[in-house]
């Protein structure tokens, strides 16, 4: 038997630990190095809207496509994590209620499957929705644990056999005289040892960071952490998540997590993405638009408030685009440095086609035939990555 | 959220992994009073020391990976604000969890506390009715629905439990209480003898520490009790039914 091909991927977010899944599944040795905890970064502290596509499918389709085809997938290999009542997108304003037409359009477009609601429908489904509503669909939204999904697809790896490193932190990538990546140098933070680590490739999976890991290896990504606010209040509001019957904007999103309401979000540029700190006036203001939506939440006591930095691509880059919602760069084709690829950009309910996607790229350098199999099969339980102790 | 400043001192026992004890170590911040002590522990990491490692990733009070003891107390420090924990010129003491092995810094390891949580099959995901305690009003409108349930594994009731700090068997207030819940919600394998010995419902004292510091409503020290209910009403039945039941 030929030895299996070696990879590493950098970063156990939800497109880390999807990708180290099913590049597990074809074939390959996978390491997973991460820097803290599993899902510490930006896809611990998402809202954990299962997104129908409803919110896209009037000025992105193709990302609103993608969103209800994973939508589907995740609903049956992750409902261990999931709650899953349909959700809602209402019209409070006239002018929301004008864009009906549009939406229904666009969702028939994507493939949404979504259902008119008169308010008295509403209201008896959801008392604390705001008694002016003028009407909504139902569209098929969700809500997921975060760190719960990534924990799932990191135990299905390392069951099969991927090691997984968290508290690791990347100090180097190794390029040798030819341009090739052979591998990594990284710190055992409970330790603070070193070490180098070596892979036939290097995958870059660290979303908002994946700039300043590219720059390691002395190439350029440009991606722009984007983050936005996000506030708990301490009482489950509504049982399904609300949207806007709108496009996407501030404060327009409000959702069940177990005894909580989470309210997000806004959206502005920065650079460092190790700390951001909450900017009070934006809160206020998302909090005021989303009682326009439930009332209620304006009396509701609150529970926490929380930033995470979306991976945002800037566009007219040399990328290789899969889509307008994520990229995978092919650093051999574009720079010319070997054995090295970026997955950046994309969304939780995403993550799943991310990685396959970057796994068919990464399956290609090596004439690897095997299809993606990440969407056949439910996921391991998520408590199973604390089972097998393949740790060093 | 009002803009004011305070000097605070956080003590943290530093250890690396292998390490038999910890040393401990001052970091003096300026903080605002409203900012949580995660945030505080965040800031240290970002600006002060990068060596230090510490669990955390939802920062709203879902996922369970940033319980610490604050002053000596289980708190999940991604809701707990500095202003409930000192005052300005003031100190906080932030620990890892106790009766969890410590891996380095505030890292504990979870890894028993996962395989006890499987073994009751406890559920995350049940239907609203029972999602919510025994005793709390259930509301019509929710029939139908599912929902995340309140016990978010953070670790807290283990810590605080009196019981689990002498006696490293015993299964504990969140799985104990995850068989309670699996129990109502009828799930496939699960079976009341699961805790039916010595180190399982029968090892609790009923201190209710568990419930005392539980930041999500799970109460396992009144599940912990209705479980015992459920176990006495079995055996007695067995030990004292009528013969035909028992042929």
């Amino acid at each position: 038997m030929t030895s299996k091909p070696t990879a590493i991927i950098i970063g156990a977010g939800f497109t880390g630990c999807a990708l180290a899944y099913d590049l597990t599944l074809r074939g390959f040795s996978v390491t997973v190095v991460e820097r803290g905890e599993i899902c510490s970064g930006t896809s611990g502290r998402t809202h954990g809207l299962l997104h129908s596509g409803g919110r896209y499918c009037v000025n992105d389709q193709e990302a609103a496509t993608e969103c209800i085809e994973e939508n589907i997938i995740l609903r049956r290999i992750a409902k261990q994590c999931m709650e899953f009542n349909q959700g809602m997108a209402i019209a409070i304003t006239e002018e929301e209620l004008n864009f009906k037409e549009k939406y229904q359009e666009g969702a028939e477009n994507c493939g949404i499957p979504v259902r008119w609601m008169k308010p008295a429908e509403i209201l008896s489904m959801e008392p604390a929705v705001n008694p002016k509503v003028l009407g909504g669909f139902e569209i098929p939204d969700g809500t997921f644990d975060p760190l719960r999904l990534g924990l799932a697809f990191a135990a299905s790896a390392k069951n099969r056999g991927a090691v997984i490193l968290p508290f690791h932190q990347v100090d180097g990538i190794i390029v040798d005289g030819q341009s090739n990546v052979t591998g990594i140098k990284v710190c055992n933070r409970h330790t603070n040892k070193s070490a180098n680590i070596k892979a036939d490739i290097v995958i870059n999976a660290t979303g908002a960071w994946a700039g300043k890991i590219a720059a390691l290896a002395g190439v350029n990504v440009p991606v722009i952490p984007t983050p936005g606010v996000m506030v708990a209040f301490n009482q489950r509001l509504v049982n399904r998540p609300l949207n806007r019957l709108d496009l996407p904007g501030d404060g327009d999103i409000l959702l069940p997590q177990r005894r909580m309401v989470v309210i997000g979000t806004t959206s502005f540029e920065v650079e460092e993405v190790d700390f951001i700190p909450i900017d009070a006036s934006q809160v206020q203001q998302m909090v005021e638009r989303a009682a326009e939506m439930v009332p209620a939440v304006m009396n509701a006591a609150w529970r926490g408030s929380y930033m995470s930095a979306r991976p945002l691509i800037q566009s007219g880059s040399d990328g290789r685009s899969l889509s307008r919602t994520f990229k995978c760069y092919n650093h051999e084709a574009d720079q010319g440095l070997k054995g090295f690829v970026t997955i950046t950009g994309g969304k939780a309910t995403t993550c799943r086609v991310m990685a396959e996607k970057t796994a068919d790229l990464v399956c290609s350098k090596f004439n690897i035939k095997s299809p993606c199999r990440t969407s056949e099969f439910e996921l391991d339980s998520y408590r199973t990555y604390y089972e097998a102790k393949t740790d060093q | 959220m009002k803009t004011e400043t305070w000097n605070i001192t956080t003590a943290i026992p530093r250890q690396r992994q292998g390490e038999p004890t910890p040393h401990w170590q001052d970091f003096h911040l300026e903080i605002n009073p409203e900012k949580t002590v995660l945030d505080a522990i965040e800031m240290i990491w970002a600006n002060h020391d990068r060596s230090l490692t510490y669990r955390h990733a939802c920062h709203h009070s879902t996922c369970g990976a940033c319980g610490m003891r604050v002053n000596g107390v289980e708190k999940l420090t991604c809701i707990t604000t500095i202003r409930s924990v000192t005052k300005d010129n003031g100190s906080i003491r932030v620990e890892p969890l106790r009766n969890f092995p410590v891996v380095s810094d505030l890292v504990v390891d979870f890894t028993q506390f996962f395989q006890n949580l499987e073994r009751m099959h406890a559920t995350q995901v049940a239907e609203n009715q029972q999602s919510y305690l025994p005793y709390e009003s259930n509301e019509k409108d929710s029939l139908n629905l599912e929902r995340l349930v309140d016990c978010i594994e953070c670790g807290l009731c283990v810590s605080a439990c009196p019981v689990a700090l002498t006696d490293k068997a015993y299964m504990g207030p969140a799985s104990l209480a995850g068989l309670q819940q699996s129990l109502a919600a009828n799930i496939d394998g699960v079976n009341m003898d699961l805790a039916d010995y010595e180190e399982g419902a029968w090892r609790c004292h009923s201190a209710y520490e568990c419930s005392a510091v539980c930041p999500s409503n799970v109460e396992p020290g009144f599940r912990i009790m209705d479980l015992r209910k459920q176990l006495m009403r079995k055996n007695f039945k067995k030990w004292f039914g009528n013969k035909e039941n028992q042929a």
